[in-house]
């Protein structure tokens, strides 16, 4: 930390906490082992606040905001953990559950998936909306990877991890709202690709079981995540 | 007070979760201390009893004939519960959604026909255009997630709810579990 840094202090869920002025309320909030749910934040990504799960209460403000993109401010008072916070969560986990078809039991990635986990987390024992079952594409013409659209919930860390990371942005997101869906370079299929390097990065960084290794079976799909705070910490990114 | 009464239904799903529910073993004992089984594919009675007071359903709901027995087994039981995957999310017979009936009646029995290629039409329930879970065609009031949920989670729920407790699942299982 360089002697310039300057530190607030601030309450969360009513415990005094100091911080660095750079730092998220999802940061803070975790050194103080505050659960807040997370999706499409990562340490070692940029912060975009895709997903909305860690919406936080500020006290003064009628607006939510997103813990993962939200600094701290000297003196604010912040709620993690309300009905209505409670509830919105659950909403949300509950509108991926139907905007796509996550069939857990027969999934690479069932019982390793941050999705069902986080269901579980939430108490959610089912969904109250009516599902919609899209009928979507799974690309298998790499190698050695494939990307099944049924499952992806489109956080946007394996568009992240491949620009920021990786370096090739191959992946980005195309369209908008539930239209949107993550493509291959100019939306062509992933085995075509020339910008890919076949890192696998994206693969793991995956919280579900859109991105997988050819070959797993149901539930034989971990992911293995370490490697992204082990490359920041030996690049020095400020990134935290 | 006389004793509870328990049912247990089979609708579109692979028999998993009676599976498990038999996993119970010797815990099948303790539960049939508190509650007598009316009506299940374990025991031979075919008619739904006038009223129970707790009945597992697993499976979607798929068909006319699903959508039938779901809505008069709703009528006869104070605690309709849904059991496992198929019934809370349909699951795997909800992965015929994404097609068309006709698509899969030409698949299954066109396509792939070595003899006399025909849909069967005769005495057969009608596919519905969707597989749905229970709680989109009528009210469910506990539901057990899982595919299938453990002997473990099934026995705590019965257990639970054979106590006028409502129980809270949320360690026990989970979709997929």
């Amino acid at each position: 930390m360089s002697p310039n840094v300057r530190v607030k202090t601030l309450k969360i869920d009513g415990k005094d906490v100091s911080a660095r002025e750079d730092q998220t309320i999802l940061s803070v909030a975790r050194e103080n082992d505050i659960f807040i749910p997370t999706l499409c934040q990562m340490d070692g990504l940029t912060s975009v606040g895709a997903c909305r799960l860690c919406l936080v209460e500020i006290k003064g403000s009628a607006k939510l905001q997103a813990a993962c993109v939200t600094e701290v401010q000297e003196g604010m008072e912040v709620v993690t953990d309300s009905e209505r916070l409670h509830s919105y969560r659950k909403m949300l986990i509950e509108l991926l559950f139907v905007a796509r078809n996550h069939i857990c039991s027969v999934c690479v990635s069932n019982g390793h998936c941050e999705l069902q986990s986080l269901a579980q987390r939430l108490g959610i024992t089912h969904i109250h909306f009516p599902f919609r079952y899209p009928k979507l594409a799974v690309d298998l013409s790499h190698d050695r990877f494939g990307m099944d659209n049924n499952r992806c919930i489109r956080c946007g860390r394996c568009v992240r991890v491949c620009d920021e990371i990786e370096g090739a942005h191959t992946w980005d997101l195309m369209g908008r709202g539930d239209a949107s869906q993550i493509v291959c370079d100019l939306n062509q299929p992933w085995g075509s690709s020339e910008t890919c390097t076949s890192c696998g990065k994206c693969v793991h960084v995956c919280p579900t079981g859109a991105l997988f290794e050819k070959g797993k079976s149901s539930s034989e799909m971990s992911k293995r995540q370490e490697f992204l705070p082990y490359l920041t910490l030996m690049r020095g990114d400020h990134n935290e | 007070m006389s004793k509870k009464t328990l049912a247990t239904v089979w609708l579109d799903g692979c028999s998993g979760c009676h599976m498990s529910f038999l996993d119970l073993d010797e815990r099948l004992v303790g539960i049939l201390d508190k509650a007598d089984l009316v009506y299940s594919p374990l025991v031979d009675i075919k008619k739904f009893p006038d009223m129970v007071d707790i009945a597992l359903i697993e499976g979607a709901v798929s068909s006319n004939e699903d959508q039938e027995k779901v809505r008069n087994i709703r009528r006869h039981t104070r605690c309709l519960v849904s059991l496992g995957d198929c019934a809370v999310n349909s699951n795997v017979p909800g992965m015929r959604n994404y097609f068309k009936v006709e698509e899969l009646f030409n698949r299954g029995y066109f396509e792939n026909a070595t003899r006399n290629p025909r849909v069967p039409d005769v005495g057969l329930p009608q596919l519905l255009k969707r597989a749905c879970p229970v709680h989109e065609v009528v009210q469910v009031d506990f539901f057990i997630p899982g595919c299938p949920p453990s002997a473990d989670a099934i026995h705590f729920v019965l257990n639970e709810l054979l106590d006028d407790r409502i129980p809270d699942i949320s360690q026990l299982t989970r979709f997929g579990a």
